[in-house]
């Protein structure tokens, strides 16, 4: 089967430009280094199927990172090479097509991004490019699907470039500079007040406003589109589901199984969130308290994402970033782990250093509440006011700073500067939206609605058989002196090692005083989400740094429990 | 001519870039973002405490840390 590789600078549209093609939804993004890995997909060219591959975005095959090598490392196994090119950056984009022409493999160029070009006042001879590099150019809008057709009507024309040999860099870079003379011209364009607004956003000063109320705009987004999903879909669908629920607690009568499968019932009744049956909190938690705030969240992420602000906060961010061993590039790790923690610690991989990506990881894993945890704080505080809720935040965030302070000066290693290329802002296409949102939340719900379920099985067995009542036993003197919370509020922080969420159910019968939930939420919210993120930091740190951030876990969570306890009581 | 480092730019400047500094791999990392000789450029903000800097270049926006930019040697326009 012929293979074709798609390949550019990054945020060029190749992952736009390989959805269309192939039909295969992926994630593309308005900040460059989303693709990290490649991708493959297939379609039918003229009635014979052919692979295509989606290549991380790379300047120069000359690579200088991670992502850039395994782009390179593709070349070898394209029989047919698209080169994508930003329209609105010819001069940038044309290094690595010169480059590729002296690879002498067939090429052919989609001169993506065509629409803003026009609109820039850019206009490009696409006759003469062609001649130039004597191989095809086809102008394309990857978003709208204008020229795709054209694209693939001509992938039979890509060839081998006869153009002379290139000798060393700075021949490539005169001929490049040669080229761009020749085809552009550029309708001069007066600074507007709209590019005003656009520097404005990066500036320090003002950069930190929009910061603020970009997040602030950010969580208002997802508490309205999370209350409005539970209002009106998962409270009506749940209280339908009363009726079975009740039917089968009838039937199976007193026991083993009635705990395992219903829970324990509240005044004569099932309470959700409760009870903790596999069937009643274990599936009210997942579907009726964390789902519906997921969908918001990465709602929001997505528009955040494909406006082009990231890269810009990164920009502003970037001080504070560095005094933590990272760079403003870690902001999306963190961001990813607001939602789960899981895709948080897979993002740090787009960190240059080792000591990067394992600085970022541990932080998201211990400070960044996931949705999950974040549910648990609300519903275990949200009666008591806003305040107590904003100091599980505000303790986090300090633990968030000093935590890295600390990680900073023990990790070894490096930490480069930052060195962005920031992409224009864009309008967020309500279809691009859309798909990105529902290809996250499909994602969530099966890889880590399993584990959230999960949770609840095996928490629900080692209660039914005792078990959790018998740790407790032991742990509790050291609870109670320790962290000041009664004997009865160990089981809830035991089960919590598992999973956060359900803690909200054990902790709530109590009647724990605001202060002691407070405490018991904020150590149950710096341990390690659940054992999905265990496994996700093996799998990126090994077993030696994971070990580490683990033992970070431990201590931050005594060192912050006991702290509050004296502070709070 | 006014030759100096990009880092001491202030926002609001334009300048040419005449020289890169520094090793083949690090001219060749910034040359591919545009970044080139002969090149004019606007320095959009500069953050405090040693941090990063927003040029603007063939009219994108690229953020460059405070070591970087000293070994690129700029002419400011007057
Ligand atoms: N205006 C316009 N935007 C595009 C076009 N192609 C892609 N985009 C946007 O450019 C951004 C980068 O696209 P992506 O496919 O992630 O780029 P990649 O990094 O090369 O894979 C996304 O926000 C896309 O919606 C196009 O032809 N015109
Ligand atoms: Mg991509």
């Amino acid at each position: 089967m012929k293979t074709i590789l798609l390949i550019g600078d990054p945020n060029v549209g190749k992952s736009v430009l390989f959805s269309r093609l192939t039909g295969v939804d992926v994630i593309a993004s308005n900040y460059p280094g989303t693709t990290v890995d490649y991708l493959k997909g297939r379609m039918n060219l003229h009635g014979e199927p052919v692979e295509i591959l989606d290549a991380p975005g790379t300047y120069s095959l000359e690579a200088t990172n991670k992502a850039e090598e395994v782009a390179v490392s593709l070349l070898d196994q394209a029989d047919v090479i698209v080169n994508v090119v930003d329209a609105t950056s010819l001069e940038r984009c044309l290094l690595l097509t010169v480059e590729l022409l002296e690879k002498r493999k067939p090429v052919i160029v989609a001169l993506n991004m065509w629409d803003e070009a026009q609109h820039l006042g850019i206009h490009i001879d696409v006759r003469e490019l062609e001649n130039i590099l004597q191989v095809p150019v086809v102008p394309t809008v990857a978003i709208t699907a204008e020229g795709i057709k054209e694209l693939v009507r001509r992938l039979d024309e890509a060839r081998i470039s006869e153009r002379p040999r290139l000798e060393g860099e700075d021949q490539v870079w005169t001929e490049v500079g040669h080229i761009v003379r020749k085809v552009q011209s550029v309708a001069h364009r007066h600074h507007s007040v709209w590019d005003r607004l656009s520097d404005a956003t990066v500036q320090s000063g003002t950069g930190w406003l929009t910061a603020l109320g970009v997040l602030f705009a950010l969580f208002w987004l997802v508490r309205l589109v999370g209350e409005g999903i539970i209002r009106y879909g998962v409270e009506p669908v749940f209280d339908l589901y009363r009726l079975p629920v009740a039917a089968l607690s009838g039937w199976l009568g007193p026991g083993f199984l009635h705990d395992v499968l219903v829970g324990t019932l509240i005044n004569g009744k099932v309470d959700y969130v409760q009870s903790m049956g596999i069937l009643t909190t274990g599936l009210f938690v997942p579907f009726g308290m964390v789902l519906p705030y997921i969908i918001a969240f990465y709602l929001a992420l997505a528009l955040l994402e494909d406006s082009g602000y990231l890269p810009r906060l990164a920009t502003v961010t970037d001080n504070v970033f560095h005094k933590l061993g990272l760079h403003g590039h870690g902001i999306i790790p963190v961001l990813l782990g607001l939602g789960c923690n899981v895709p948080g610690v897979l993002a740090a991989r787009t960190l240059e250093t080792r000591k990067q990506r394992f600085i970022a990881a541990t932080l998201v894993s211990v400070t960044v509440p996931c949705m999950a945890q974040s549910a648990m704080i609300f519903g275990v505080l949200g009666h008591y006011g806003a305040r107590y809720i904003l100091l599980v935040y505000g303790t986090l965030s300090a633990v968030f700073i000093l935590l890295g302070l600390v990680l900073n000066k023990t990790a070894h290693g490096e930490c480069p500067e930052l060195f962005l290329d920031i992409p224009p802002y864009r309008r967020p296409s309500l279809l691009a939206v859309t798909k990105k949102t529902w290809m996250r939340v499909r994602w969530f719900v099966a890889e880590a609605v399993p584990f959230l379920f999960l949770g609840v099985v095996v928490v629900n067995i080692l209660n039914a058989l005792g078990i959790i009542e018998h740790l407790a036993r032991h742990v509790a003197p050291f609870m109670q002196c320790w962290f000041g919370l009664p004997g009865a509020a160990v089981p809830a922080l035991l089960a919590g090692f598992l999973r956060k969420d359900l803690a909200v159910g054990m902790l709530v019968p109590l009647a724990l005083s605001p202060a002691q939930l407070t405490i018991a939420v904020t150590v149950l919210t710096l341990y390690f989400p659940c054992v999905a993120a265990f496994a996700i930091l093996l799998k990126e740190l090994g077993v030696k740094d994971m070990l580490k951030a683990a033992l970070a876990m431990i201590l931050t969570a005594l060192l912050v429990g006991g702290i509050l306890r004296l502070v709070l009581m | 001519m006014n030759e100096q480092s990009l880092a001491l730019l202030k926002q609001g400047d334009t300048a040419t870039i005449i020289a890169l500094h520094g090793g083949c791999g690090f001219q060749h990392r910034v040359r591919s973002v545009g970044l080139k000789e002969g090149k004019l450029l606007r320095m959009v903000a500069k953050h405090h405490f040693a941090g990063p800097l927003v040029v603007e270049v063939e009219r994108r926006h690229i953020t460059i840390g405070r070591g970087m930019a000293q070994k690129i040697i700029v002419a400011r326009a007057l």
